[in-house]
């Protein structure tokens, strides 16, 4: 299979699934309705609640959405064949995931903006509400854990990325300075930030900086994790305006033009698949396709941080309600691209299948380092740059991905703890509450062993929470459709997949973690498990009372103040609003 | 944003792409700042209502001054702290 014919076929039908399935879904089953007036309009205090431009909003979600994982995942699950991965994304994308995301933006703006968190309460229940904290935690504890390995790894598997990495903070520190202190104006300094960002993946082409293999008896991997942590507790403590925002900005922009490189390349190149499309000869040790590559494939099919960005902050922007298929859906439709350009570049980069089986040797062996040596070849011979430096950008690309979503999750992590002191009546300062944050994390990521691997096993189960509250969502937005007398069939059949892929593998990796002995993940997978059944339990009761709803639920809704939906004071509701992956 | 005319000049046209540039460079943090400074505000409130509220202050000689200023914000800053009605028994605003 030629890896343009795949590209075309993708793009195809998830473009497709954006003009139809998503017009369909926007018209019959979610009935949005330009006249109602939205949240923002409604509730506008200029701060949350802000009428918005729907390429603005647009923009904002996708890069919020868009982290590592459309890359991780896909570039580990090719490890079964293209074509499983393909489905699952191309499939995945046009009625898992821009089904849930519009679902999540829908449901959250006919419930005046309040988030998936404060939606569950009302829905399913109290219960449902506090397993969702507890989900929200273990997530963002994954996620700092599993990033921080991942691109620890690049670094040491790429020395030329060393550079443009650390560089890009003095880029972002200068755009910031730029913008805030000397006035410059933004498309000036966009062009000069991007340009400065290129350069530097040219100057760390050329001079690659490798650590040496121990450093104080510690492999270089464990260092470059330890020097992550403290930059990320360091920046989650900085005021935005110095790094984080111009460091979020730059990434955006670079994130458009590598996904264009990657495309455009293979439209150039168009070279040939050499992995097998349905591989029969897996590594051993490999676990079954079926439940795990519903799980190892995330984002860029479902992700249930998604329905929270949606619900988070989107839902509170919405301009009139028909934005929401453009900005819910077509935020999807973008990941499904980045998902298709990493299973490509994972599958289609390499010379000979020996060369990628040599790669894809074990389970979770192939990762972003195949997508970075995968798609350097590609961009390499698409658009002539030398093989290194093309690999140096998509590393680069994927690294500060990894950071930006790292540093945003520890300083989210920083709130959560500081609210579970507050629930024990004990007060924590900004530094004691980003230290346990990263401690946590970094305790995680060492628990299995001094190289770091613990970031990485705990990666399945990063899908299978993700997945859970993808389902969870998805309950929200079935029990919505119900009490209004709708078809809810397009929410239920998604969930009820989701629900028994994610079961499925929570058993599965419990027998694994039990028989390796590995008690830190058999601890997790049983909450997660217990999480997952009690949510599944507790919607089905939810959807069984809402069939038997008599009354008029947007009316009874128009009654309700944001405060008593949430359940609790209106300001302290506040679902993370950033990246995740 | 946009704008009316049925034919933008390509002058009008680059400084809407630099407007979307800087809502999407801008957005999420200006609210960052912009509840901080509610919360200020928000504190504020607070301070110069206490004695309406119940809550003995001593600086009330001081703030009594400043309650017709901050009146017109009642309604905002009620709604905020979750409250549908006015707390104040002599000021219903909604």
């Amino acid at each position: 299979m030629n890896s343009l014919v795949l590209a075309l076929i993708g793009v195809t039908m998830i473009l497709a699934g954006y003009a139809l399935y998503s017009r369909f879904l926007a018209s019959k089953i979610y009935a949005l309705d330009d006249s109602r007036p939205t949240p923002a309009h409604e509730l506008e205090d200029g701060v949350d609640y802000v009428p918005t431009n729907k390429y603005v909003l647009w923009g904002h979600h996708f890069t919020s959405v868009a982290g590592a994982a459309p890359i991780v995942g896909p570039a580990i699950a090719v490890i079964w064949g293209w074509l499983p991965a393909f489905l699952w994304v191309t499939i995945g994308t046009v009625f898992f995931a821009g089904m849930h995301d519009l679902g999540a933006l829908w449901a959250s703006v006919r419930n005046k903006g309040q988030s998936m968190g404060a939606l569950s309460g009302r829905y399913i229940g109290a219960r449902g509400r506090n397993l969702f904290l507890v989900v929200i935690f273990l997530l963002l504890l994954m996620v700092n854990a599993a990033f921080a390995v991942v691109i620890a790894g690049l670094l040491v598997s790429t020395p030329t990325a060393v550079i443009p990495t650390w560089g890009a903070l003095l880029v972002a520190l200068g755009v910031g300075q730029a913008i805030y202190r000397l006035r410059w104006s933004l498309p000036v300094v966009s062009i000069v930030g991007v340009v400065a960002l290129y350069a530097l993946i040219w100057v760390g082409d050329q001079v690659p900086l490798a650590l040496p293999e121990t450093v104080a008896g510690l492999p270089a991997n464990a260092i470059w994790i330890i020097l992550l942590f403290v930059y990320a507790g360091i920046a989650s403590m900085l005021p935005v305006w110095v790094l984080l925002q111009p460091r979020d900005y730059i990434n955006g922009l670079q994130l458009f033009i590598a996904l264009g490189i990657l495309y455009g390349s293979v439209l150039l190149a168009r070279p040939e698949i050499v992995a097998p499309a349905v591989n029969g000869n897996v590594p051993e040790g490999t676990p079954g396709i079926v439940p795990l590559l519903f799980v190892t494939i995330a984002c860029g099919a479902i992700s249930g941080f998604h329905g929270m960005v949606s619900s988070g902050t989107s839902s509170k922007q919405l301009d009139k309600e028909s934005d929401a298929r453009f900005v819910g859906y077509f935020g999807a439709v973008g990941e499904g691209l980045l998902a298709l350009g990493a299973i490509i570049a994972a599958t289609a980069g390499f010379q000979t299948l020996a060369a990628w089986e040599e790669v894809y040797s074990a389970f979770g062996q192939g990762n972003v380092g195949a997508f970075v040596s995968g798609g350097g070849a590609i961009v390499q011979s698409g658009l002539g740059l030398p093989e290194s430096l093309a690999a140096t950008i998509l590393a680069t690309t994927a690294i500060l991905f990894a950071a930006t979503t790292m540093d945003t999750g520890v300083r989210l992590q920083r709130f959560v703890v500081q609210e579970i002191g507050e629930i024990g009546g004990v007060r924590l300062g900004k530094g004691v509450s980003t230290l346990i944050a990263v401690g946590v994390a970094l305790a995680l990521t060492f628990g299995a062993g001094v190289d770091g691997s613990g970031g990485m096993l705990i990666w399945p189960l990063f899908g299978t929470t993700n997945q859970l509250l993808a389902a969870l969502t998805l309950s929200i937005v079935a029990i919505m459709l119900l009490r209004r007398g709708r078809t809810a069939l397009p929410a239920l059949i998604p969930l009820a997949f989701v629900g028994v892929m994610t079961l499925y593998a929570l058993f599965i990796q419990l027998g694994t973690f039990w028989s390796e002995g590995n008690w830190l993940l058999l601890v997790l997978d049983i909450v997660i498990l217990v999480a997952s059944l009690w949510v599944m339990v507790e919607a089905l009761g939810a959807m069984r009372k809402a069939k038997d709803y008599q009354g008029d639920d947007d009316a009874e809704l128009e009654q309700l103040s944001a405060s008593e939906i949430a359940g609790q004071s209106a300001r302290g509701d506040s679902a993370p609003d950033r990246r995740d992956g | 944003m946009t704008t009316d005319a049925p034919h933008p000049r390509p002058t009008a046209r680059l400084r809407a792409a630099a407007g979307v540039l800087r809502d999407v460079f801008a957005g999420p943090y200006a609210r960052t700042f912009a509840r901080a400074q509610q919360d200020e505000d928000d504190l504020f409130m607070v301070i110069v209502m206490a004695e309406a509220l119940g809550v003995p202050n001593p600086a009330s000689y001081y703030t009594v001054e400043l309650l017709p200023v901050v009146y017109d914000q009642v309604h905002d800053w009620h709604r905020r702290m979750g409250l549908d009605r006015s707390p104040l028994d002599h000021f219903s605003c909604c």
